[in-house]
């Protein structure tokens, strides 16, 4: 339940650039980065995406999430470890507290993968040859 | 026969909400208004500070707080009610199923606030957001500072299972002391854990029952409000507060 307004602003994040492309192009493939350090849980998210989709322009499009780890930097040690989450944050060598997050925070639309809009070329001309013919 | 393309978004999910935190605050910061955004699990006691500290604030004879109030709620105005009977503007706001407040909610509450009361005579507004100690870390409001509570009775572990909020926050209030004597239950690796991914907070033990830590917290945040005003050169307070939000 958490993950409905996360996927919400995935979906607006996505729609707001399909929206500006000249032609709504349609997207097989969200990428999304998910650091460990958030409040987002993959799994949960991916349901969502799939529920909330439905019957949208992103209808069968798949989300593919890349996990980052929590990694933090000692300024006492001068050197990055990670954190086990939920158990350990301070700095397994010297126990400073951790202060300085490298990485873990992200939650990142990377990229799109869409299919070419199909143009069908017989389209645009049918009209052409009726102003045509109308004019007297 | 479909080919495939590619394009770069890089574009942070939150980046709305963000955007309009970043609004919100700009406005608090020209009403000369400092905001703080209160979050706990539900049932930690946030309403019950809110109450006593309203009691205290509004007693208060010396030149003190004149606070307001945003209350996020899932469904009720159960709370909101319980805070207007201390004479301060109170808003409601309903999140419907969303179980966090985010700042658009906010700007809609600040707009009815700023309608509804004079915003040169509030100086300090607190935010009660959702019970859930989960998603509120992520989604900003347009806050100065975050105010987490953890009451006794939830457990030492919680800062570690979930540590987002409280890496987070700027005070910790740890609550319902009171009952320490009928538990079994360390502040001291409360507050352990607490600093190990935060070690800047200001970390507060208080009891909305006995009183305790209550001093402390307040001059925590008149602390914050005196911060603001100092940094704020006063001019037009009250010049624009119509159609901008
Ligand atoms: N003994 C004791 N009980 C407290 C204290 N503070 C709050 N409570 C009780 O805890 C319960 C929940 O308090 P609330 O203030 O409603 O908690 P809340 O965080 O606002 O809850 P939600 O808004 O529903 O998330 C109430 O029954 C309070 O009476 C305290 O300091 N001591
Ligand atoms: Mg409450
Ligand atoms: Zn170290």
């Amino acid at each position: 339940m958490h993950e409905t307004d996360m996927t919400k602003a995935l979906i607006m994040t996505v729609r707001d650039w399909w929206e500006a492309q000249p032609e709504q192009p349609n997207i097989t493939h969200v990428h999304l980065t998910v650091g460990r350090f958030t409040c987002v849980e993959p799994v949960s998210l991916q349901f969502a995406f799939e529920v909330q989709t439905r019957n949208t322009f992103l209808a069968g499009a798949k989300l593919i999430i890349r996990e980052t780890p929590l990694i933090a930097f000692c300024h006492t040690c001068q050197a990055e470890y990670q954190p086990e989450v939920g158990i350990q944050y301070a700095c397994p060598t010297c126990r400073s507290p951790m202060e300085d997050i490298r990485s873990g925070r992200e939650l990142k639309v990377d990229r799109v993968e869409y299919a070419a809009p199909h143009s069908e070329p017989s389209a645009p001309i049918q009209p052409e040859r009726d102003s045509l013919q109308s004019k007297p | 026969m479909h080919q495939t393309f590619d394009a770069a978004l890089g574009i942070n999910l939150l980046h709305a909400n963000q955007e309009g935190a970043d609004h919100n605050r700009a406005h608090f910061d020209e009403w000369g208004i400092t905001c703080i955004n209160i979050m706990s699990s539900p049932g930690a006691g946030k309403t019950v500070v809110l109450e006593r500290t309203l009691a205290a604030i509004t007693q208060d004879l010396s030149p003190s707080l004149k606070a307001a109030v945003i209350e996020g709620d899932m469904t009720t105005e159960l709370d909101a009610d319980r805070l207007r009977q201390y004479g301060v503007p109170v808003i409601a706001i309903n999140t419907g199923r969303s179980c966090h407040l985010d700042s658009k909610m906010v700007a809609g509450g600040l707009h009815r606030l700023v309608h509804e009361f004079n915003p040169s005579e509030i100086d300090l507004v607190l935010v009660e957001n959702v019970g859930n100690l989960v998603c509120p870390a992520e989604f900003e409001v347009g806050e100065h500072a975050k105010v987490a509570l953890l009451s006794i009775t939830e457990g030492e572990d919680k800062p570690l299972k979930y540590p987002v909020m409280f890496q987070e926050a700027d005070c910790l209030l740890i609550t319902k002391m009171d009952l320490a004597p009928y538990l079994e239950i360390d502040v001291d690796r409360i507050i352990a854990n607490v600093r190990q991914m935060n070690p800047h907070a200001t970390i507060i033990p208080l009891s909305a029952k006995s009183g305790e830590g209550f001093e402390t917290w307040l001059s925590w945040l008149k602390a914050q409000v005196n911060l603001r005003k100092s940094q704020k050169p006063s001019t037009s307070a009250q010049t624009s507060h119509e159609g901008l939000i």
